[in-house]
Order: structure tokens, then C-alpha cells, then sequence
């Protein structure tokens, strides 16, 4: 499976191109904001992924306008969303439903189960994830909920609304 | 009745505390290394964090028990006996071990701490039991997953050490500790270097008619239809084609989990001492829901009440789930 692989139709169009580049643009402020203090309150992370600190990670929740590209890298982290259509060569990639995605790394879903009942699909290189997986899952709390708090009620309003909003699907 | 005690599985510190806090009797973990069988990528305990662990753990009235339990090549024993001497430093209440080069030098070096076989020993007899029991004080057995109850029963009565049986998880079929299938195509070794499988070989692509095919070194092992449930992407559950099988079929094992739930009373009246939850590869989620589900199992059990068990089929590889020779040995 090709890393650059469109799977949602709407980024096929002009529009949906257009939408996905204005999408990105509106949350990068956020996703640097979040990695940044990620990273600083959960050094271990980094320990865990061994030599793929540097491996491009091409996160991709289906139904969103744009993937996710991570690079967790602590001396040059990236965390960045991309317009599928312009997403960098990833040495792996993670895809499946966004909260899905949430709840694996919040460890609130078990991965090899979301795997199993193909909910979650793995390309590339699999010893990447694997790491990633596990340096995600030796972290205590939830990541989303810290995210969420630094933006305060707002922030925790929205989170509480999309997993709302996903239970109801 | 037995203690029937709860051993739970932990790759990480977070899942070690997850498995506690949930109620197991006791956890077992590794080192990030080739001195146990689940030496995989980010995964197990540096010893700093084995010694926070092993003080979470006995804070709140649980034991830690190190795996030890692959088998060193040959001049390289260090590797084993330096992590037991730190194991021992640490404070770990039992070694799970296979090798009977690493059991004796437990034996003679650390003998105040107990020796668990493990189910890597592959020892399902009485007379391989007493072996172990009389040679290096072994004081419990992980029987391997291919003996019925009534067999369990009776080993127990030709025994003098306690019977761990696994009850959730990998159903693990293979003579283990001589499964020879991933060194075949990778070259790594199940049981040297604690790797079946390794990430590092293991790869999936998914087709246009949405189905995905795994592969091991460069091997297909499977093709998932899209509408299929997956497994691993071990050789022992792989699907392979022949002439007279042109469409595929499971050589060896199915990816299905071992699950008995519905067992536990027959299996603490056959003397059952503790009861093994497999899966140190698995996330804390799996550990929570696990854990929690068999710890109400077990007390209620205890309580003299039914067993009423929360539904884990959705954590089971493949989505399904079997008895295997617990039941019956006709389980194909």
C-alpha cells in the first residue's frame, strides 16, 4: 500500500483540495502547540521509539480533510497535517476512523484488537509502529484530555463533544 | 481449593501498574533484551524501571515475576545470569525460566527467591515436572495449552510443586520452546532471542478488492479477505495453498484465542494454583479489560457465586475463540 494513497474522495476535487489546505492551515497552530507539550511532559516517549525517532509517521483518519504527518524526532519534532494529496513519503502509516485513532493513543482501545477486526490499518514499517505504539502506551492519563486542557473549558467542551459525537455514529 | 492465583501480563511500566490496579495477584515482565520471550521493539523494563515496578507492585500486596525465559546460545550466558542477579537485586519475587543452565545458576546463586517453569520448557509430564522440581527446587509449572483437565488432574497428584495453566490469549499450540518456524525464515530465533514474528520483517498490503495480505520475510503468510477478520502474522497461523487445498487453508494453528472462562471452577478443583493471562505484546487497554473481567471471575468463584464474565471476544485474535484441549483434544 502506497503511502500517498487518497482514500477519501472529497480531496479528488478541486474543492475538496482547496477545503483540505485551509483545514490544515486552520488546526497547525494547534497540533505544534500539543506535540510541543507532549513532548516536554512525556520525555520516556522517546526512549521507546529507539532509532525511529526520525521515522516520518503518515497518520491518516479517514473521514478528515487532511492526514497527519509526525516525525518525533525530540531535537526537530514535526507534527504537521497534510493535504493527502501533498502528504511527504512515509516510512509508515497508521489509518483508520479518527477517534479510533484517539483512543489507541490513549490506550482506551487495544491495537492489535483494532487490527484484528480491520478498523486499523498498518503500512510500511511495521517495527515503526510497533514502537510507536508502545512508547504511546507506557504513558499514564490521557494525551487527548491534556491537549484538550491547555485550551481550556473550551478545549475539554470540544473534545467531550466529538467523542459525543463519534458514540452516536 | 486452590489459591487460584492471577498472573497477569505486562509489557510496560503503565500496563504493570493497569494490571495492579486491576487486581492481579501477581504481574510478569522482562528485560529489554533477549532473556525473554516477548523481546520486542519498545517493548519490557529497563532495570530502573523494573525497581519502581517491582515497589508499585509490593506497595499494593502484588508479586513481580521475571521472565527468563528464553534459551542462551551457547557462550553467552552472561546476558541470563546478570539479569537474574539484578532481578534479585531488585527484588522480584519469582524467575520464570526455561533453560535448566539458567535454573541451576538460580539455584545455586539466588536460592531464597522461587523458581517458576516455564511453559518455554515444555514440560508435560510428570517425570520431566519432578526433573525440574528435584534438580533446581522448581516450586511451579506453566503446563503447556495441550492437556485436558482430567490430565491436568492427574499430574497434579504426581507432583510436588504448584500448576500455573494459562487461561486467556495466545492459544500456543507449538512443542514451545522448540518452535523453529521464525528462525527458518528470518533467522531470529523464538527461543534465543525472544522473537517470533519481528516487527522488523513483518509487512501488509492491502489490495484493490480491499483485502490484505500479510508477509514475513518477504513470504506471504495470509491474504485477508476485506470483509475478514485478521491474526497475527505468525507462520504457525499463516494460510497456505496446495495442490489438493488450491484455496488456502491453516497448515498449523488458526489465528483464534485460547479463552476459559468457563472453565475456572473445573480447572481449580483439578488443583490449579494461579491462573496465566498471555499477552505482554498487548496495550493497557487489553490488560484493563482482561484483568478486570477475570479478577470478578475469580472472586466470585472464591465467593461461592457463578461466574459471571464480561464478553472479550472483541480482544481475541481473529475475533474468535476456543477451549482447545482443555475441552477436548478433538478441537479442530
Amino acid at each position: 500500500m502506497s503511502s500517498t494513497v487518497d482514500t477519501n474522495p472529497r480531496n479528488r476535487t478541486i474543492g475538496g483540495a482547496v477545503v483540505s489546505r485551509l483545514a490544515c492551515a486552520a488546526v497547525q497552530p494547534i497540533l505544534s502547540r500539543v506535540v510541543r507539550r507532549v513532548a516536554a511532559r512525556h520525555p520516556s516517549l522517546f526512549a521507546r521509539l529507539g532509532p525511529h525517532q526520525s521515522t516520518d509517521f503518515l497518520i491518516d483518519p479517514i473521514e478528515l480533510p487532511f492526514a497527519l504527518h509526525l516525525r518525533p524526532d525530540p531535537k526537530a519534532l514535526v507534527f504537521r497535517a497534510v493535504p493527502r494529496d501533498a502528504a511527504p513519503k512515509a516510512g509508515a502509516v497508521i489509518r483508520g476512523r479518527f477517534l479510533l485513532l484517539l483512543e489507541l493513543m490513549d490506550s482506551e482501545e487495544d491495537g492489535d484488537a483494532a487490527f484484528f477486526s480491520r478498523d486499523l490499518e498498518v503500512a510500511g514499517d511495521t517495527e515503526a509502529v510497533v514502537r510507536l505504539r508502545n512508547a504511546l502506551d507506557d504513558v499514564d492519563g490521557s494525551i487527548a484530555e491534556e491537549a484538550a486542557a491547555m485550551f481550556g473549558p473550551p478545549g475539554k467542551a470540544i473534545l467531550a463533544r466529538l467523542r459525543r459525537a463519534y458514540s452516536e455514529t | 481449593m486452590s489459591l487460584a492465583e492471577l498472573i497477569c501480563p505486562a509489557g510496560t511500566p503503565a500496563a504493570l501498574r493497569t494490571a495492579v490496579d486491576a487486581g492481579a495477584d501477581a504481574v510478569y515482565c522482562g528485560f529489554q533484551d533477549a532473556t525473554n520471550a516477548r523481546n520486542f521493539p519498545g517493548l519490557n523494563f529497563t532495570p530502573e524501571e523494573l525497581a519502581e515496578a517491582v515497589a508499585y507492585a509490593h506497595a499494593k500486596g502484588a508479586k513481580v515475576l521475571l521472565a527468563l525465559n528464553t534459551y542462551p546460545p551457547a557462550g553467552k550466558v552472561d546476558l541470563w545470569r546478570q539479569a537474574a542477579d539484578t532481578g534479585a537485586r531488585l527484588g522480584v519475587d519469582a524467575f520464570i525460566v526455561a533453560d535448566m543452565g539458567v535454573a541451576d545458576y538460580i539455584a545455586r546463586t539466588h536460592p531464597g527467591i522461587r523458581l517458576h517453569l516455564s511453559v518455554q520448557a515444555a514440560a508435560s509430564s510428570p517425570e520431566a515436572i519432578r526433573y525440574y522440581c528435584e534438580n533446581f527446587g522448581v516450586k511451579r509449572v506453566v503446563l503447556p495449552r495441550i492437556l485436558t483437565i482430567p490430565e491436568i488432574r492427574q499430574i497434579r497428584k504426581e507432583i510436588p510443586c504448584e500448576i500455573e495453566t494459562f487461561i486467556f490469549g495466545n492459544h500456543g499450540l507449538m512443542v514451545e520452546g522448540r518452535c523453529s518456524l521464525t528462525n527458518y525464515l528470518t533467522g531470529q530465533s523464538t527461543n534465543m532471542d525472544g522473537v517470533c514474528s519481528p516487527a522488523s520483517d513483518v509487512e501488509y498490503a492491502r489490495h484493490a478488492d480491499g483485502s490484505m495480505s500479510s508477509q514475513l520475510a518477504g513470504f506471504t503468510i495470509d491474504c485477508f479477505g476485506a470483509e475478514e477478520k485478521a491474526g497475527y502474522p505468525t507462520i504457525c497461523k499463516g494460510r497456505y495453498t496446495a495442490p489438493h487445498r488450491p484455496k488456502g487453508y491453516y497448515a498449523f494453528e488458526e489465528p483464534i484465542s485460547l479463552n476459559l472462562s468457563q472453565l475456572l471452577p473445573e480447572l481449580i478443583d483439578a488443583g490449579v494454583h494461579a491462573f496465566k493471562i498471555e499477552g505482554r505484546q498487548r496495550s493497557k487497554s487489553y490488560v484493563r479489560g482482561v484483568v478486570t473481567a477475570f479478577r470478578k471471575a475469580v472472586d466470585d468463584i472464591r465467593a461461592g457465586r457463578p461466574a459471571n464474565m464480561a464478553d472479550l471476544v472483541a480482544l481475541t485474535e481473529g475475533q474468535k475463540q476456543t477451549q482447545g484441549a482443555f475441552e477436548t483434544k478433538k478441537w479442530r
